[in-house]
């Protein structure tokens, strides 16, 4: 397993010698999307809370480091931080508010949608940040403000961050911590009778998700120049980030990274070819039926299926 | 601040607020009877609106009438998403069906926009044109009829529910699913035509929405989140929470566009949802024992 990781890793770090512009830039957001998917995971998948708002921290990631930069100059390598900090604080308030209350399942969902949506509104209404008409970043092209004239650079920070943040997963996971989310998950009232500090548990997990996600929103901003408050804050972006999770497997290390890889491609194709046809919504229909077939049928998701697969191979040779 | 804006700003977010009620009733009958929480009903509504528009530009049928084949066509709808899909998973884990129905809502809304495309669509109503002046204030007709319509349809729901043996059967199902299996209820059929009510109330609501707003097929999700906020305002699974909630969001919306702008509204019951979630989570009409 060890030996198929490093391996993995090494043929990514190669691969921008071989590949074109385009195909790098679909591998950048396949890193990026798996970055913030597993982010996702922590809270939504090991910890079992559906969190359909995580664009909020996105979002709010984004707009700080980008107004940092802009306005004060500050370097997006610090105003990352800054941004994940304001997310985490705005996890803690959303996870206070949701847990302290023992709000579970469907009031949860609903309860960080409904701040994603909240979020959105006001950046559509504060004039200060551009409001419904976005905010923009002049490209200077200047590294020390995470602008990059070379694609491969942005592949290879992509692929960092999805790195590091799938090594902190895997940490976790082995971690007393790890094992206490996964009980929260299958039996929450158990667990606390066993004298486990929920609350708490779960309040980390959020912190943990929502600060991972807002410095992905700095990413998000600097790539893109452009922030739109309908599209960095809105729902369809959570439901990018919750899905890949989920087809991948949720709550598990490489779940993640693998939804990422089947379905970052899947809807760049579709966005390419399906919508300069004029089937704009084509990729979301995929996307439903998609959902669909994983609940149904493989409800755990794609990479436990494949390591029960692969696993069962290697018993019978 | 203008009192006559004010009192107009009230009447137009009250009478807006029948097809408010409708919705959550919808929303909150599924919720109830199966414990399932409809994500698509936002884009049911949304196709509701696209088949009266249909009906009105194809056939020439005012939506006003329009609003009842369109209810039988959601009915229809619900009713196989239902069999086929949600029955699956009512016994599944929240996530999971919250999750199923979430790729519903993806199907139906995009679905739309590939049959319909992007731009708004409106339905002109001859009603739409006429107002009736109220001392200072107008009533506009068209709000009035939808007000109208949308009221008396979640009355009749309520005499159903109360008055009729599939109704009765339709309320012990929600109330102890085992024991009404045990009493020989097929609660598989109860669940099929709850599903499908649902998806009826919620068709007619966007039937008789369509001649006052300009509709596109993005705002399916706008709706259902908005639909969750009046339930759980109201009470989940609370039809009199429903029906009262809906007025109650929709004023508030009316007297936040008023008061702060237009663009505000929705954080107004968005607030209203945060209020409630923090000191009532179980919503104003929700039985404590939730």
């Amino acid at each position: 397993m060890k030996l198929l990781a490093t391996a993995a890793v090494a043929v990514l770090l190669l691969l921008p010698a071989v590949l074109n512009s385009y195909a790098i830039t679909v591998f950048i957001f396949i890193f990026f999307y798996a970055y913030l998917a597993q982010a996702w995971n922590i809270i939504g998948g090991y910890a079992g809370q559906l969190s359909a708002g995580h664009a909020a921290f996105v979002g709010i990631g984004a707009y700080a480091s980008a107004v940092l930069s802009v306005q004060l100059g500050l370097t997006p390598w610090i105003g990352m931080f800054v941004g994940g900090a304001l997310s985490a604080l705005l996890g803690t308030v959303i996870g206070y508010l949701g847990f302290r209350f023992g709000l579970r399942g469907f009031y949860f969902v609903l309860l960080t949608v409904a701040f994603a949506e909240i979020c959105r509104i006001v950046a559509l209404n504060t004039d200060a940040v551009g409001g419904a008409l976005g905010y923009y970043i002049t490209f200077t092209g200047n590294p020390a403000q995470f602008q990059f004239q070379q694609n491969w650079v942005y592949y290879y920070v992509a692929l960092g961050l999805m790195l590091a943040a799938t090594g902190l997963v895997a940490w976790i996971e082995r971690r007393r911590f790890g094992v206490y989310l996964t009980a929260i998950r299958q039996d929450e009232s158990a667990c606390e009778a066993l004298g486990v500090d929920t609350l708490r548990c779960k309040m980390l997990a959020m912190v943990l998700s929502s600060f991972l996600t807002g410095v992905g929103g700095t990413f998000y901003a600097f790539y893109l120049f452009s922030l739109q408050p309908n599209a960095v804050f809105g729902i369809p972006l959570s439901v990018e980030i919750i899905i890949r999770a989920i087809v991948g497997g949720a709550g598990t290390v490489l779940g993640p990274v693998l939804g990422s890889f089947i379905l970052s491609p899947l809807a760049e194709l579709s966005r390419t070819y399906l919508a300069t046809g004029g089937l704009t919504g084509a990729h979301l229909i995929l996307y439903g039926i998609l959902l669909v077939a994983v609940v149904l049928f493989l409800p755990e998701g794609a990479y436990p299926y494949l390591a029960r697969l692969a696993g069962g191979r290697k018993g019978r040779a | 601040m203008d009192p006559t804006l004010v009192a107009q700003g009230l009447l137009n977010g009250l009478l807006f607020g029948g097809v408010y009620s409708l919705m959550a009733v919808g929303l909150t009958l599924i919720f109830g009877v199966m414990r399932v929480v409809n994500f698509a009903h936002g884009d049911m509504m949304v196709w509701g609106m696209y088949l009266a528009w249909l009906l009105a530009t194809r056939l020439g049928i005012d939506p006003y009438l329009g609003f009842v084949p369109c209810a039988a066509v959601l009915f229809v709808l619900g009713l196989v998403v239902q069999r086929t899909l949600v029955e699956r998973i009512v016994d599944a884990a929240h996530e999971m069906q919250i999750l199923l129905m979430l790729g519903v809502a993806l199907v139906l809304e995009n679905g739309a926009l590939v049959a319909f495309g992007p731009d708004p669509r409106r339905i002109r109503s001859p009603l739409g044109a006429a107002t009736v002046w109220l001392g200072p204030v107008f009533v506009d007709v068209a709000r009035l009829v939808t007000f109208a319509v949308a009221v008396s349809l979640t009355l009749a729901l309520y005499l159903f529910l109360t008055r009729t043996d599939l109704g009765r059967t339709m309320r012990a199902a929600a109330d102890n699913p085992y024991g009404a299996l045990v009493v020989g209820t097929d609660v598989r059929r109860v669940y099929a035509v709850a599903f499908g009510i649902g998806a009826a109330c919620v068709g007619a609501a966007g039937a008789l929405v369509a001649p006052i707003l300009p509709f596109q097929p993005a705002g399916g999700l706008a709706l259902a989140v908005t639909s969750f906020n009046i339930v759980i305002i109201g009470g989940m699974g609370s039809l009199p929470g429903a029906f009262l909630g809906g007025l109650l969001v929709s004023v508030a919306e009316s007297l936040g566009a008023v008061f702060l702008s237009p663009s505000m509204k929705e954080l107004v019951s968005f607030s209203l949802l945060v209020l409630i979630l923090l000191f009532r989570p179980v919503g104003l009409f929700g039985k404590a024992a939730a």
